[in-house]
Parts: C-alpha cells; structure tokens; sequence
C-alpha cells in the first residue's frame, strides 16, 4: 500500500511537472518565460528573496503548503489567494528596476506579519 | 479657568482645527460644565494583545494592561466610557486558548471603574475564526451607539481575514448613514486604517475607500483606530484619522525601516512607545482633542 501511495504521490508531481512544463513548451514560454515557483506555509515564503531580469516575462506558481494564504505584491498590482492543493499561476513582465516587498494578505496566524520577501529586478 | 478652556484657547492658537495634541495628564473639567458644554470624555486603549509573550519585546506582558486599568481607575475624573479598538488578545490557533485568553482579558477590564466598555476586534481576535469566539464574549462585530449628541460607527475590518469590510457590512453602513443628519457629529471607530496607510506592510482596509466615500457625504466625521501601533493622524479630504498606541509592543514608522517588526523593549526608557488616549469631545463644534497618556511604570 505504502509503495502504491509513493507511486501516486511521484506520478502526481510528475503530471504537474509535466502540465507545468507543457504550459512553459507554448505561448509565452517561447518568448523566453522564466518560471519561478513560491512556496507559502506559516509564516514565511520559500524561496523568500527572488531575482528577476527587467523585461523578462515571469510565472510565478505559487503554493500553499499548509493553509489559506495570500500573495501581494503591490508595486505589480498583483496578488492571488493561495489554497493547499492547488497552484495559483501570475504571470507579468517585470517593467521597472528595484526592490521590491510582497507579503501575505490573508491572515493566517501569529508570525502572519513576518510573512513576506524581496523580488529584485535588476537590468 | 478650567482645564477645558485652556484646551480651548490652545486650540485658537494653535489654529489646528479639529484637533489639538497635548502631552501629559490633564484635569477634567467639572460634571456640570460637561453637561452645560454638552462636552464629555472617553479614554481609547487598543491592541493589547493579551496572552502574547516575547520577554525581548515586552518583559511585562502579564503586567501592561493592568496597569492601563489601574491608571484609568486612577484618572482625577472617570471617563464616560473606555473603547478598546482592536486586538484585544494574541492571535493563536488553539480554539481553547483563544477563548481562555479572551475570558482572561475579560476578567481584567472588568476591574474598570467605568462600567460601559465597548470592544471590536482585530484580526488577532477574529480573523481565524471570523469572529466567532470574539463575539461569544464581547458581542457584535459591527454595532453603533450615540452619546451626548455624538454617533459612534464601530466598523469591522477583520473578521474578513482579507481585511475587508466586505459588501453587507457598508450596505449597513450607508444605510445607517442615510438616517443620520448632514452635520450629524460621527466618530468611526475601527482596526485597521481605512486609508492606504502602508499596503506593503499589511496597513490598509481592501474595501476602505468605499466606506471613506460613505462616510464623505457628512462634513463631522472623525476615525479612531488602531493596528498600527503608534500616533499617527491623516487627513482624507475633511476626515481626520487617529490611529492609537498599543499597549504591548511598539513598531517602527511607516515606511521606515525596510521590514516591518517590533520594536525591542528598552530597558534604560521601559514601556517607551506604549500608552493610551483620553478623548474629549466637544458635540457642538465637532471637536476631539486628544490627550495621548504614557503608561508609567505603576
């Protein structure tokens, strides 16, 4: 039983990996799309400080690794609920250099105000 | 010449218009000339998380909020009320704990003198749950009430734990705005700011702006809050918001510091950064002057 459950458990991160990698394989992916994927649990994100190029599309795919949470990043006017078992997809093409804070705005429990990181984008 | 008339040619000089920030206890004015100036005060005290514990932040976190109640108690003139604006207690996942140390927080202000308390949450209260522990021992999340010619709006902006007012609660609100006079005197009192304080550091109500464009259509409305941890004031358009001190931990100014956190307990300058307020309010000319209070050592 153990070994079938080990078996779903690959077969599940193989076909994300391989959705994700299709997705990557057409439309934007052929411009040159960088995939960057966020992981968010109480309190903090992983990886917590990302760099980017300016100009260059970006998808973050951001998941929830225990509870509801969200991601914001203001200067983007971007943000996305973040649910366990599933993977929010934001794409956007960083267009100004700088650094750049985004933060969990759902509240989801006592180190909940710690909860943030640092996109950089750099020339 | 009374306390309250020194306010008031300070305020004249001042030429601050709706409010004026004095530093240091104060003398009430009499009973009979509160009720010949329709005039009264109530005391604000906010984010007192009780139950939170970190000895490098604050080292009397069982003692602070006693001694809040003791130095009311103590007050020359007993306030008409105190209100909490938010976080009454220290956020936790526990649905046992939360409710042991809102019971634990209860049994505290319940030495007040003054015997009418209002509360509302903060999302330390009521976010997890949406506010279904908060309201088994403090009541309704959004409620109003009026005293001597002033009509107090407590909003909730956290149960929602996007920190949303959310649609049903301002269709409340309008509505209740509707039966209120043009001039109608209105002090809003809530958590979080209802204005874009500091987004990047959780500082803002989603659906704010809509309740201040409610809110707009009176020209005597001023907000009371909390969240923030520290004075702050702002003006949007003719609408003063006072956010108040916390009674457990200070943080830094807006925008300040790259990374929002707490600011460590000094131990050479204790309980720097915490207090609590005394408002006065003055119904017939709309004035609140505020009277921020350090909390002594007790």
């Amino acid at each position: 039983m153990k070994n079938v459950m080990i078996f779903l458990i690959a077969a599940s991160v193989g076909y994300l990996h391989q959705e994700s990698v299709l997705r990557s394989s057409t439309g934007k992916a052929q411009s040159g799309e960088q995939t960057i994927r966020i992981s968010a649990s109480t309190f903090e994100f992983t990886p917590s400080e990302i760099t980017v190029k300016k100009g260059v599309p970006i998808v973050l795919e951001l998941i929830s690794r225990d509870r509801h949470h969200g991601f914001k990043l203001a200067e983007f006017h971007l943000r996305a609920d973040i649910e366990p078992g599933g993977t929010e997809k934001i794409r956007f093409i960083p267009d100004k250099t700088g650094t750049f804070t985004f933060f969990c705005d759902v509240f989801c429990g006592g180190g909940h105000e710690d909860m943030s990181g640092i996109l950089k984008v750099v020339e | 010449m009374n306390d309250l008339m020194n306010r008031r040619d300070l305020l004249k000089l001042a030429g601050m218009g709706v409010a004026v920030f004095v530093s240091g206890t104060t003398v009430r004015a009499g009973g009979a000339a509160q009720m010949k100036n329709e005039s009264f005060y109530f005391v604000q005290l906010s984010d007192t998380h009780w139950g939170f514990n970190g000895p490098n932040i604050n080292p009397d976190s069982q003692g602070t909020l006693k001694k809040a109640v003791a130095a009311v108690n103590g007050m020359d003139e007993q306030p008409d009320f105190v209100v909490f604006t938010g976080d009454l207690t220290q956020t936790t996942d526990d649905r046992k704990i939360r409710r042991d140390r809102m019971a634990e927080f209860r049994d505290i202000v319940s030495q007040f003198k003054v015997k009418t308390v209002r509360f509302m949450p903060g999302e330390h209260d009521a976010s997890l749950d949406r506010g279904e522990a908060y309201q088994e021992f403090f009541g309704d999340l959004h409620y109003t009430f009026d005293h001597n010619g002033v009509h107090f709006i407590v909003l909730d902006n956290v149960s929602d734990p996007m920190a949303a007012v959310g649609d049903k609660q301002l269709q409340w609100l309008k509505s209740d705005l509707q039966q209120m006079k043009k001039e109608a005197r209105i002090v809003v009192l809530t958590h979080r700011p209802l204005f874009d304080l500091a987004p990047d550091w959780d500082w803002a109500t989603k659906d704010g702006d809509a309740v201040i464009d409610a809110l707009m259509q009176h020209p005597n409305v001023t907000v009371l809050y909390g969240h923030i941890h520290q004075e702050h004031h702002h003006l949007t358009g003719h609408i003063a918001h006072h956010a108040a001190k916390s009674l457990m931990w200070a943080l830094p100014e807006p925008g300040s510091v790259p990374k929002k956190a707490q600011i460590p307990w000094s131990a050479s300058e204790p309980y720097k950064g915490l207090g609590f307020r005394e408002v006065e309010a003055e119904a017939a000319s709309a004035r609140y002057n505020i009277n921020e209070l350090p909390l002594s050592r007790g």
